[in-house]
């Protein structure tokens, strides 16, 4: 570099120079090349970005926007939209990039609740209250507790756009009737049949726990019988001191027992979920129940058909005696919810879109892949479901239901939720106790 | 370019006439670098300098991170996780150097053999180093499926088969590569040594523990670094085997940061654990250079 001044570093100043420039416009080119990749996800001329959970189920929504796209609201407001399936696992992650990136989608799927809490907080969600209030079509199109229960501190932010998601007891038939076993409605029933399949070398339930979220369906279930569901909405509403009342430990209590009775079988930590595996190890009779999200029977209906058709059967979270809470008291999701982002280029567009969830056309479509819309005049559409005896056992079950209550890791913050699932795991592996649980749990603020 | 480098290192040789031409004679010019060093300066510098200013804030992802002092750091060095994080870090590094070291040690010296069944046999082990861990991770995942998989048991289930089970995939993935470096290692020795041996009546082991051993010294340093700065990196391996799992037993300390990043969406506290071990891992390669003298490496062949 000393050599600048001497005639030899005339070349190399210009060099340099020239060096420089080129590389600081390849760079330019670059970062140019990925600003018009990307660009054209939000805004450009009148195209609104919709990011949805791209499971199978996510067929419904790209024939919701292919029918908008061709309609004439869509040429009204002058909008398209353009659907961007977001593969699962990778989905709450991949959307909380986006919305903090110029690129951010212009209305996207949800869970409601805590998941969307962030996005409410950094004022990038459209409060839709007072537009469902003036429009007949959003106000009595869909049932009001599902509608409240996507909001936030009494304000709306999402309209359904899914089936509802109660967690179910699934059991097989075939088994249950070979070993004359009724489903249990008490939890001394479900003790009882416990033993009775142990003594038969099946193991009582398949749990994905792997996954964390299907052995959290147990604590909510448990809490909610045991305490009533009044427990979780004090910790739902920030109070962690919650975590300390006395259901919380003896549902812990109740979980370890379950698990030194051998009631998962051995294992169970590290299979999953969402690769299959708990599904399988229920289709194929090595476990006699599942507690599940009412999406079981699709996931079984698409690997292992015959078993969905002939062998599932469903029923209720038994009671817990002396505990508080009602049978028909319901944990699980509500539904899935499209929220708009305050930044869109075309509100007015997004809107029109949302008014499409509350048409007949898109709940019959919900109803033909298995899915039971939340919208108010389901019920009459459920004839048509692939299986209308379980589609009625659902809605009637959500519908009859003194509470709902949503997910626990959906309810609650991600700050929260991530390590209070990581608490969930170790009391299920058995690196913590019930009380140390408790404890750790009211740690978490 | 290199005929005006030339040129130019001529004359200014010529018009400063104190400064040797010897001193710049062969060094590419100094523009050379400069692609590597914008690229370099752009995906590694930046990043790491906002990191670092990142964890001095609060930040979730959405609208500006908020000045949070030095309540980041301070949440670091009171979290009994990262205590947990980096002893379990330090063990999977030292199990996996060792594991790695001895395996591919001995694969190695085995193909350095100019035998054609070992040739052919060196470029099936070198195999798994061309799959992405990932696939290997989610292959040995469906493997240690205690209800459909090979192994019997819980593995991934059990504090120890969890671990053992991440240094074997690790160990599965990167053997093949420094198998490579100790065949290289071991082909570079010279023959001579093996036959003054073998007229001092050395047997095939002795030529092993007296000879190819010492000889490798160098190499064993090199591919040890690279193992153990490799080892702290790890993480689709944890991600996909174990989740940091059973409990938090297999969580190192990327997959901490990682938690606290993409799942909380605690990004300041995230990048304060990564700022963290920016820091160990700079120390602990500047550690291995000093102590290995690998800086100042001297040849094995001085006085030969």
């Amino acid at each position: 570099m000393e050599s600048t001044t001497s005639n030899g570093g005339h070349t190399f100043s210009r060099r340099w120079v020239l060096g420089a420039a080129a590389t600081t416009l390849v760079t330019a080119g670059t970062a140019g090349l990925t600003a018009c990749g990307s660009s054209g996800g939000s805004g450009g001329g009148g195209t609104l970005t919709a990011f949805v959970y791209g499971d199978g189920d996510a067929k419904v929504q790209v024939q919701a926007i292919d029918r908008f796209n061709a309609s004439a609201a869509a040429k009204k407001a002058k909008g398209k939209i353009k659907l961007e399936k977001v593969p699962g696992s990778e989905y709450p992650t991949k959307l909380r990039t986006a919305m903090g990136s110029p690129n951010a989608p212009d209305i996207f799927f949800n869970w409601g609740g805590g998941s969307i809490k962030a996005y409410r907080d950094a004022k990038q969600l459209v409060d839709l209250t007072d537009i469902i209030e003036s429009d007949p079509v959003l106000k009595s199109g869909f049932l009001p507790s599902v509608l409240t229960a996507g909001g936030l501190g009494g304000r709306k932010y999402g309209i359904p756009m899914r089936g509802m998601q109660p967690v179910i007891l699934f059991y097989n038939k075939t088994l249950f009737a070979e070993q004359k076993l009724q489903p249990p409605t008490t939890w001394d029933q479900l003790l009882d049949i416990n033993k009775k399949l142990k003594r038969a070398g099946i193991t009582p339930f398949a749990l994905g726990g792997a996954d964390i979220w299907p052995e959290l369906m147990w604590l909510e279930y448990l809490v909610d019988r045991i305490g009533g569901p009044q427990v979780f909405d004090r910790i739902k509403n920030g109070d962690a001191s919650g975590w300390g009342d006395p259901a919380v430990l003896k549902a812990a209590q109740t979980v370890k027992q379950l698990i030194d009775d051998g009631a998962f079988g051995k294992g169970f930590s590290s299979v999953a979920y969402t690769n299959g595996g708990a599904p399988a190890v229920f289709a194929k009779g090595k476990a006699a129940m599942h507690l599940m999200g009412s999406w079981e029977y699709n996931t079984q209906l698409g690997k292992f058909p015959d078993f969905a058709r002939k062998e599932l059967g469903w029923t209720a979270f038994p009671t817990i005696e002396g505990g508080a809470g009602d049978i028909r008291n319901v944990v699980g999701n509500p539904t899935n919810y499209w929220s708009v982002n305050a930044r869109t280029s075309n509100k007015d567009a997004a809107i029109a879109f949302l008014r499409d969830c509350a048409s007949e056309t898109y709940a019959k479509e919900l109803v033909a892949i298995g899915a039971i819309p939340t919208t108010a005049n389901a019920e009459k559409l459920l004839d048509a479901s692939p299986n209308p005896e379980f589609a009625k056992f659902q809605y009637q079950m959500v519908q009859q239901a003194p509470a709902f209550t949503l997910s626990w890791d959906q309810a609650v913050d991600p700050n929260v939720s991530t390590p209070m699932l990581t608490e969930v795991n170790k009391l299920f592996v058995g690196k913590s106790s019930p009380s140390q649980f408790v404890s750790a749990l009211q740690g978490l603020k | 370019m290199s005929i005006s480098v030339t040129k130019g290192g001529s004359r200014s040789g010529a018009g400063r006439p104190r400064r040797s031409a010897g001193a710049n004679a062969g060094r590419p010019h100094a523009a050379l670098a400069l692609p590597a060093v914008l690229f370099f300066a752009f995906f590694a510098i930046v990043p790491m300098v906002l990191a670092f200013g990142l964890s001095f804030t609060k930040w979730n992802g959405l609208g500006n991170p908020q000045p949070a002092g030095l309540a980041n750091w301070q949440k670091l060095f009171e979290d009994g996780r990262l205590t947990q994080s980096l002893t379990v870090t330090v063990l999977l590094t030292v199990v996996s150097w060792a594991f790695q070291t001895v395996v591919s040690l001995l694969l190695g010296v085995w193909a350095a053999g100019r035998q054609r069944n070992r040739a052919i046999l060196s470029a099936v082990f070198f195999v798994p180093f061309l799959l992405s861990s990932t696939a290997i991770s989610l292959l040995f995942y469906a493997l240690l499926d205690p209800n459909f998989g090979i192994m019997p048991g819980d593995t991934l289930g059990s504090t120890n088969g969890a671990f053992l089970a991440i240094v074997f995939v690790g160990g599965w993935q990167f053997i093949p590569f420094h198998t490579l470096i100790y065949q290289g290692g071991a082909r570079q020795i010279p023959e001579v040594l093996y036959q003054a041996a073998a007229i001092d009546g050395a047997g095939r082991y002795r030529q092993f523990f007296s000879i190819t051993l010492p000889q490798l010294r160098n190499t064993a340093t090199t591919s040890g670094v690279l193992m153990i700065v490799g080892s702290l990196t790890y993480f689709e391996t944890v991600l996909i085997l174990t989740q940091g799992g059973p409990g938090t037993d297999t969580a190192i300390v990327p997959y901490l940061m990682y938690e606290a990043g993409f799942k909380s969406y605690d990004f300041g506290y995230a990048s304060a654990i990564a700022s963290f071990l920016v820091v160990a891992a700079t120390a602990l390669s500047l550690l291995l250079v000093r102590l290995s003298g690998f800086g100042a490496m001297r040849s094995t062949r001085e006085g030969m």
